[in-house]
């Protein structure tokens, strides 16, 4: 391991992590302590996330994180092209959920133009959200598991990860880069023999959670790595801001499809998993019951799913179909305006927000009549749950950093945008 | 909306020099007052006991492109305790400086330097306000409407080798 210098890293970094205070410079902290660059290219990082740690002995002392190494500037590139143009860029936020993204970037810009998608597309977004936070969900716990040494979870996990990919892939005609929902709809109606192997799927599954679980729950060197490491009380994970299964492990019963209901998620039983002891373990344990509840709610959408269409008939506001437009010339020029200048909201400024796998997700959009939106920020869970892992990482050992990462769950290119 | 009244009534009462305006759009309400109170307004909003927005989920600034108040700063709050959310607006004049919230909620904390990194704002007392994304020698503001989509040639230095 090389040795840092003052020159490798920029000094107001390097302030942040000695103490505003403290004149103390890296060579002279060296003495008793060390400073430690983990990441970027650290396989449990989970992506391109950089800590910087300061450490005496094996005790972390102070933690900066260092974000941008994924920055796009999504948020500009909205700014200047049409709503539908950045449904694609969607994708790429959390990239281990790709449909629960289209979702709530197609919730926002309806919500913003006030038109609502037929019931059916409704329902078909709830499958996609529900099968993406559970794919997400099982390589949260696969990946957590292999940074603490246990491998075979991972590829167990995987596999029924891929199992769910395959069906994106039947649904929208790609594994990751769906890209499936439009304004005011979806791209593709589901067909009755997918709704049959999903439902197959999910009649199998229960049993290999219960597989997953036995192999961890009572696996002593599991439970003592995650057991007490990194705990953080309910009122402070709120003023952390924390979202999703890592405020839930902490006792707070938060979770927007419950509290804000969007889609038809007021109309579906399910139990929000809650635990209060905060540690790692409980973050796994929420995201294992997690999957559960959610093949619970995937059984009652397929109950209640009726016949219909799945795009709005709105002409000035939705794309119409293909067909429609190499046939009929009122739907050619729709879609000519549509294409080219954009659905026109009206002025004003709307905040939606989603349960994402890793917490909330929320676009924020201020429309001036345009085409194109005047300001779109992305209010991304990943973002804000990173935030808090100088927190938890602080006083602990550096062996638990990993695993701390790894039961927070965060995916960088959702935190970069 | 009773509610909604509620903060209506409670912010004119408690703030009485204080000028708020309220705004209605497709179910969310808005308010927009000075930025002299903010740290004050939050204050409030956050700790009183019927109020309690105690998550903040987003800080964040818009770049109107005019030349008076040029930059308007935003605030995302939501009450866990009534399942409401709350958007707060206050307009920067010439300085583009307005007082942090970090205080308040630590949330605020990363969303303040993002905002400062993108527009420029200074959040007065703010515990380490450094840029987010971009490295720290970047001279310039990418969300702001003057800086090209494309960005500027030559203003990221290549790496050291």
């Amino acid at each position: 391991m090389e040795r840092l210098t003052k020159e490798d890293i920029h000094p107001k970094i390097v302030q942040a992590l000695l103490g505003i205070d403290s004149n103390v410079s890296i060579d002279d902290a060296l003495e008793n302590e060390m400073i430690l660059s983990m990441g970027p290219q650290h396989p449990a990082t989970h992506g391109v996330l950089r800590l910087l740690l300061r450490l005496d002995g094996e005790t972390i002392v102070a933690c900066v994180p260092e974000l941008g190494y994924l920055h796009r500037g999504y948020e500009k590139l909205a700014e200047n092209m049409t709503y539908m143009e950045f449904i694609p860029h969607t994708d790429r936020l959390d990239y281990l959920a790709p449909p629960a993204n289209n979702v709530a970037y197609a919730l926002a810009v309806e919500k913003l133009a006030g038109i609502e998608a037929p019931p059916r597309a409704q329902y078909i977004r709830m499958v996609m959200c529900e099968l993406s936070r559970m794919a997400s969900h099982l390589v949260a716990i696969g990946s957590l598991a292999m940074d603490i040494g246990a491998l075979t979870v991972f590829l167990w996990a995987l596999r029924e990860r891929e199992k769910i990919l395959d069906f994106f892939d039947d649904i929208c005609g790609a594994r990751f880069t769906t890209s499936y929902t439009r304004i005011g709809g979806v791209a593709a109606d589901i067909r009755e023999k997918t709704v049959e192997n999903i439902t197959a799927f999910l009649n199998q599954f229960g049993e290999k959670i219960d597989e997953i679980e036995r192999l961890l729950n009572s696996n002593r060197i599991f439970i003592d790595r995650l057991e007490g490491v990194g705990v953080i009380s309910g009122e402070k994970a709120i003023d952390l801001g924390l979202t999703g299964p890592s405020l839930r492990a902490s006792g707070i019963n938060y979770d927007v499809r419950k509290d804000v209901p969007y889609l038809f998620y007021n109309e579906v039983d399910f139990k929000v998993p809650l635990y209060s002891e905060g540690d790692c373990l409980a973050r796994y344990f929420v995201r294992a019951d997690e999957l559960r509840e959610s093949s619970k709610i995937i059984y009652q959408v397929f109950e209640k799913m009726p016949k219909g269409d799945v795009l709005l008939n709105s002409p000035k506001k939705v794309l119409p179909r293909k067909v429609e437009i190499y046939t009929k010339m009122e739907e050619l020029i729709h879609d000519f305006m549509i294409v080219n200048f954009g659905i026109n909201p009206p002025e004003g400024e709307i905040y939606s927000a989603v349960e994402n796998p890793k917490g909330e997700l929320g676009f924020y959009i201020v429309s001036k009549g345009e085409g194109h939106p005047w300001k779109l920020k992305i209010r991304s869970p990943s973002f804000v749950n990173i935030q808090s892992i100088p927190k938890l990482v602080e006083g602990e050992m550096i062996s638990d950093v990993v695993a701390i990462i790894g039961s927070i769950d965060p995916v960088m290119g959702e935190a970069d945008k | 909306m009773e509610f909604v009244e509620k903060i209506k009534q409670k912010l004119q009462e408690r703030f009485k020099s204080v000028t708020f305006t309220f705004e209605e759009f497709r179910g969310e309400t808005t308010i927009k007052f000075n930025k002299e109170s903010v740290v004050e307004v939050c204050e409030y909003l956050k700790t009183d006991d019927e109020l309690k927005f105690n998550l903040c989920e987003d800080v964040t600034a818009i770049d109107w492109q005019r030349k008076k108040n040029r930059f308007t700063v935003v605030y995302q709050l939501f009450s866990l305790f009534n399942k409401t959310r709350l958007r707060l607006k206050c307009d920067l004049g010439e300085d583009t400086s307005i007082d942090s919230v970090t205080s308040i909620w630590q949330s605020s904390n990363w969303a303040e330097r993002e905002a400062y990194d993108m527009y420029g704002i200074t959040f007065d007392g703010h515990p380490d306000l450094r840029r987010m994304y971009m490295p720290e020698e970047f001279e310039y503001y990418p969300l702001r409407k003057d800086f090209p989509l494309m960005g500027i040639p030559g203003s990221i230095p290549l790496p050291k080798k």
